[in-house]
């Protein structure tokens, strides 16, 4: 199926259209539900690591510091991702499984466009080129979360954040991010597009696929998290 | 002209189609009548390439699709127009988008020439001024038209049309019946019909061929067919207490 992705567009414009199309679909479109995700998980990761800080003998900045560096690390790219292959993977195995039953998949092909060059590879595009733009937006979100809730419920104040994120700060850390955020959008897209694609059948068959979509998808992106972990750390 | 020689297609143990010749003629209304099960819908897919034959050889004018590369596909399939039994319009765009797809992915012209050709379409299948409407907002029957008139947007050569009439009224049924016969008439156009209606059959069939059990049974036209001897075929042709009752008193 990735091979055949690879074929010269019959019409370039028209490709680039669409994978702008799937751009705005699946990068605006999921902006509210990072930023909203982001934003509770910063503060949440906040609240317990302060509520974890017994020892007196421990700065309170460190709660800066470790809010932000989970945020890097784990929570921005594999939770986003975890959100994103609920929220983009699903819609992905639907959409391409409802446009196979319809037979507009086959409409396509009868026309002389390859199908899966021009639904599959702009979808794949969009989510590696907009999935590591989210994570960017989760990991910022997270932080202002952590740092706003920190702030707000006088856990400690906006310097104090600022001190403790800063002195741990790695930019190694979001290069790591980015190597998941790149590995996990890949999987989603694909994964998601190869379940639509071949689906065969009805509405049931489509609901299967984007089930199994998902399931294949969070699978993927725990273990990869694991095995990049070991192989970046 | 559409040539079928000796086409044979088994899905696992079952034999879907056996040694099929048949030829399709220009300008002329093939139809491919048979039971549900026939095999009509997988000899389609195979004359317009989704599905490959096991056995057998299938020809466009001369030249044979198995022997096509890639790029003698692409050139034939933008000769190849099909109506699909459910239409199969692009949901997330409207009528106008559906017709100019097509012609954006390979004529693309100045778009106001491109919108009179949409609008001709439109207006040859009975739809002027319904560009703007979503497929949602169409009925069965506009959009098996909106289907037909996407497929002759790039003026084809050949017509492939699958159960145009199925799930229609029988007058919306013969419009779209009439709506292919003109069109094949004043396009020249090489049109295969996949139906199990009669009505089509006897109202605009040039040229049917018979499907038994993935068998070509019998061949002829639309005057012969109401004599055949075949006795398959009159159950399917006769399937009606009322048309039992009128051959037994024609005969």
């Amino acid at each position: 199926m990735l091979r055949q992705m690879l074929s010269k567009p019959e019409n370039g414009r028209m490709y680039w259209e669409e994978t702008v199309r799937q751009m705005a679909s699946i990068g605006l479109g999921s902006v509210g539900i990072v930023a909203f995700v982001a934003v509770f998980m910063g503060g949440v990761s906040a609240v317990q690591t302060v509520y974890q800080l017994v020892a007196p003998y421990i700065s309170l900045t460190v709660v800066g510091s470790i809010v932000t560096n989970s945020s890097i690390l784990e929570l921005g790219p594999s939770v986003t991702s975890l959100v994103l292959a609920g929220k983009i993977g699903s819609n992905i195995a639907s959409e391409l499984g409802y446009m196979r039953s319809s037979e507009q998949i086959d409409a396509l092909e009868i026309m002389g466009v390859n199908p899966v060059a021009y639904l599959v590879g702009p979808k794949i595009l969009a989510c590696l080129t907009m999935i590591p733009l989210l994570v960017v937006i989760s990991i910022s979100t997270a932080i202002a979360g952590g740092m706003v809730i920190c702030q707000l419920t006088g856990l400690i104040t906006y310097d104090q954040f600022i001190e403790g994120a800063r002195s741990s700060f790695l930019a190694y850390d979001v290069f790591f991010a980015m190597c998941k955020a790149f590995t996990f959008a890949f999987f989603i897209s694909s994964v998601s597009a190869y379940h639509g694609y071949h689906v065969h059948g009805g509405a049931l068959e489509v609901g299967r696929a984007s089930t199994k979509a998902v399931v294949y998808c969070c699978i993927l992106i725990l273990s990869g998290d694991y095995i990049l972990a070991e192989l970046l750390l | 002209m559409i040539q079928l020689k000796g086409i044979g297609k088994r899905f696992g143990e079952q034999q879907v189609l056996q040694d099929i010749h048949a030829s399709f003629g220009q300008g002329r209304i093939n139809m491919v009548i048979g039971a549900s099960g026939s095999g009509k819908s997988v000899l389609m897919k195979i004359m317009v390439g989704l599905v490959v034959p096991d056995q057998g050889e299938l020809f466009y004018e001369n030249s044979s699709l198995g022997a096509m590369d890639r790029s003698e596909k692409q050139v034939l399939r933008q000769n190849i127009g099909m109506l699909f039994q459910n239409a199969a319009l692009f949901d997330s765009l409207t009528v106008e988008d559906n017709l100019l797809f097509p012609l954006r992915m390979f004529k693309p012209a100045p778009r106001a020439q491109m919108l009179d050709r949409v609008a001709y379409c439109l207006e040859k299948v009975g739809l002027a001024g319904k560009g703007p409407l979503f497929p949602s907002e169409l009925s069965g029957g506009m959009k098996k038209r909106v289907g037909i008139a996407r497929a002759i947007v790039l003026e084809p050569r050949y017509l492939f049309c699958d159960e145009p009439n199925s799930g229609l009224d029988p007058k919306t049924s013969l419009r779209i019946d009439h709506l292919i016969r003109d069109l094949t008439q004043e396009f020249n156009i090489t049109t295969v019909v996949n139906t199990h209606d009669m009505n089509s059959v006897l109202e605009c069939a040039d040229h049917i061929i018979f499907l038994h059990k993935g068998r070509k049974t019998w061949e002829g036209d639309r005057q012969q067919i109401l004599k055949s001897e075949n006795e398959d075929l009159n159950e399917l042709v006769y399937a009606t207490r009322h048309l039992q009752q009128y051959r037994d008193q024609a005969f």
